[in-house]
């Protein structure tokens, strides 16, 4: 271990930045985007041939490009730009050296050379078994090889973000607790681990089945298993945006958070319930007792949907109350109209944090309700779900905090700026389209995963209401908006890293604005007379959409076919 | 800030704004609300998902099910056996690459037991435009019991991914007056 860090002074921070770190954030950051922009063409081309007018790929194609989209924009692009964020929020924000470099390479190698194998294997046309692979269907073994390789990587990066944390807490290069946006980053962190020792229990005896070696995986099992990965990394997700929502409250408006207490609560809440999760996906399987799926599906009676409620209260109740310091406090709403919807990483931010809450969040605890799921299983109102928490809400907070990223990290300073401003909500429009309409469809019974919603071809005859090709041809529109707010985030991005100009040693970027100072919302938590009510009216209309939502397909539920 | 350590070094012992401990208890008993709301369908709803399932081979299902459409099919069409079991029985629908076998001729507001398991790989039992979606397994049964409440003509859609020709999964259900 090198003990001699180099450092450079951040001139907008006063923070010291590691300069290894800093190398590897670009690193794990560019390779983010680069698959981004890969599963999200592969995304695209799905969608066109989900549109029943376009039809656009033949059967063997969609499949594979269905199998390439899920593991490239759910496993690889998330996660090495999560990778991005545990160096960030570690050796940067606690101003410290990152533990170990060398090892944080061997990390980055590993997941990119495991992410390319196993991109080449689904290319090569025999593994089109989804991102899930579900036993007992087959894929060749590199398949498995390089997602396990992409996770030893992985592991190994937040082993280098546990280190980097201990060396910040020995050098004491910090005062008192860690920040809140390294307590959602450590969060996510933990669950990691987690997730990826779910994987590899699963996914390591998968491959020496699909080597010959081993004779028989039951697949309950290994649902059950691979769901405990399959679930929680998207929990990763959820930490990691909720921390980059907080970061950009701070970032852009000086926020402090209203409680650091509650806020704390809510990501332990995170740690101890969101990995009973892979019962999700098992509410419908033969051979699991109403009583496990019941504990297990609610996160032991919604402890961990209770942490996402309370921050989103929290996230944007501290930037009401930062504005309202500012003196914007006309009316429920001055606060929030007056904020600034020019800046992408505001933008972005801001429409994440509702699509997640109103979009994915409702969606996914209304579809988690054991009998409820009956209606919905496996339609496309899943991807449609889904869409809306992993790309409307994590996607997007991502994009939203590489506009802040690029000036500070990358030091260049951002190309296209009209174009950067519109895309968040181009990109957002666009998915929170795709996953209305999927949700939609998949009320009416479309199946996911499906090439031809005619059966065209099938022995028997079946027709989906004529409202379901409506709403697979406006998800294929959406796709499009979509797929154009993705191209303008990598061409401005890509851009900006390659030709933008490069600021000076002391140079502060004056785009996307960052205020100078923060705002301190109260001297002692949140308590003296804190007024958010802004905040509390969304909170209530959050709460009725849901309640509403809920009750509305217990109805729809008790309308189907008696069964027990 | 959220990006600084916390100001207030015993940030543990803060006490909490009153709007904010409102909102966490109003979504603490929301939670237990929709904890209690499964419970509660058990034993008030109508929907709900057995917990009976067997362990099978592919084989032996094939032939339990075999039995049924031998002794009832009253019909054929697209070479598919239609079986009109009697009602309260039991009935097997054998999921398979690319098929669901038999087509089953159901009676209304009558129960049967319908016993569901795959010989090959994983299926979705999706009946439509009922909207009931079922996970299918090899190696397991699932016995639930249904009771069709309107007559008519359904169709069942494979809606777990199942190779090429999952496209062309589709299976029938008849239910009659």
């Amino acid at each position: 271990m090198s003990k001699t860090a180099e450092f450079r002074t951040c001139p907008t921070t006063g923070l010291k930045v590691d300069l290894a770190a800093e190398k590897l954030i670009k690193a794990n950051a560019v390779a983010a985007i680069v698959f981004l922009a890969i599963g999200g063409l592969f995304g695209l081309l799905v969608a066109l041939t989900r549109w029943p007018a376009v039809h656009f790929l033949p059967a063997d194609w969609f499949y594979l490009a269905l199998t390439a989209h899920g593991l490239d924009v759910l496993l690889v692009w998330i996660i090495f730009f999560e990778m991005a964020i545990l160096y960030f929020a570690s050796a940067i924000l606690l101003g410290s050296r990152l533990a170990a470099p060398k090892w944080a390479w061997a990390g980055f190698g590993l997941m990119l050379v495991g992410a390319l194998i196993t991109n080449v294997a689904v290319l090569r046309g025999q593994s089109s078994v989804m991102f899930t692979s579900y036993v007992p269907m087959q894929a060749e073994p590199p398949f498995y090889l390089g997602i396990i390789l992409f996770a030893v990587g992985a592991l190994i990066g937040t082993f280098v973000f546990f280190g980097t944390l201990v060396v910040a807490r020995q050098e004491r290069t910090y005062q008192g607790s860690i920040p809140l946006v390294t307590f959602g980053a450590l969060t996510a962190a933990i669950i990691a681990v987690f997730t990826i020792a779910s994987g590899a229990i699963i996914l390591i005896p998968t491959l020496l089945w699909s080597l010959g070696l081993v004779s028989h995986i039951d697949p309950i099992v290994y649902k059950t298993i691979w769901w405990a990965m399959g679930h929680s990394s998207q929990q990763i997700n959820v930490s990691a945006h909720v921390a980059v929502w907080y970061a950009i409250a701070a970032m852009v408006f000086g926020a402090k958070p209203l409680s650091e207490k509650v806020s704390r609560m809510a990501f332990l809440m995170y740690i101890l319930f969101l990995q009973l999760a892979s019962a999700h996906h098992l509410l419908v399987e033969p051979g699991l007792s109403s009583e496990w799926k019941i504990f297990n599906t609610s996160y032991a009676m919604y402890l961990a949907v209770l942490g996402s409620m309370v921050h989103g209260m929290t996230v944007p109740g501290s930037i009401e109350a930062a504005q309202r310091a500012r003196g914007l406090t006309k009316g429920m709403f001055e606060w929030l109209r007056k904020a600034p919807w020019s800046n992408p990483a505001f933008a972005g931010m801001f429409m994440s944090l509702v699509f997640f809450g109103f979009i994915g969040g409702i969606s996914g605890v209304v579809m988690g309700t054991e009998q409820i799921n009956l209606i919905m299983h496996n339609t496309v109102y899943v991807p449609g779900h889904f869409h809306g928490t992993v790309v409307a809400g994590t996607t997007l907070a991502f994009m939203a905090i590489t506009y802040i990223l690029v000036p500070l990290i990358f030091r260049r300073e951002l190309i296209m700026k009209k174009i950067a401003q519109w895309q968040p909500y181009v990109f957002g429009i666009g998915v929170a389209g795709i996953s209305m309409f999927m949700m939609g469809a998949g009320t009416l019974g479309v199946a996911r995963r499906h090439w031809d919603m005619t059966f065209a071809d099938a022995q028997l005859p079946f027709d989906y209401p004529s409202a379901a090709f409506l709403m697979m041809g406006l998800n294929g529109i959406f796709a499009i908006l979509a797929a154009i707010g993705g191209l303008m985030f990598v061409v401005v991005i890509v851009g900006s890293v390659f030709f933008g100009r490069k600021l000076g040693v002391d140079e502060k970027p004056s785009y996307p604005e960052v205020p100078p100072a923060a705002v301190a919302v109260a001297r002692h938590g949140s308590s003296e007379s804190l007024k958010i009510p802004g905040t509390a009216m969304m909170v209530g209309i959050f709460f009725i959409a849901f309640v509403l939502y809920y009750f509305v397909n217990w109805k729809y539920l008790s309308e189907v076919w008696p069964l027990s | 800030m959220a990006i600084t350590p916390p100001t207030e070094r015993n940030w543990w012992k803060e006490p909490i704004a009153k709007i904010e401990l409102s909102w966490i208890i109003i979504a603490f008993i929301w939670g237990l609300i929709m904890f209690f709301m499964m419970i509660y369908w058990h034993g008030a709803g109508q929907q709900n998902l057995s917990n009976e399932a067997y362990q099978i081979k592919p084989d032996k299902f094939a032939a339990r099910a075999q039995t049924m459409i031998d002794e009832y099919t009253v019909r054929e069409e697209n070479y598919f056996p239609v079986v009109h079991p009697p009602p309260g029985s039991d009935v097997y629908l054998i999921a398979r690459l690319w098929q669901w076998w038999p087509i089953l001729e159901l009676e209304k507001d009558q129960s049967y037991r319908l016993h569901l398991s795959s010989l090959d790989w994983q299926h979705g039992f999706s009946l439509q435009p009922v909207n009931i979606n079922v996970q299918v397994h090899p190696g397991y049964e699932l016995v639930m019991t249904i009771k069709p409440d309107k007559a008519g003509e359904y169709g069942v859609v494979c809606n777990e991914y199942c190779g090429i020709g999952h496209h062309l999964m589709v299976g029938k259900i008849y239910v009659t007056e």
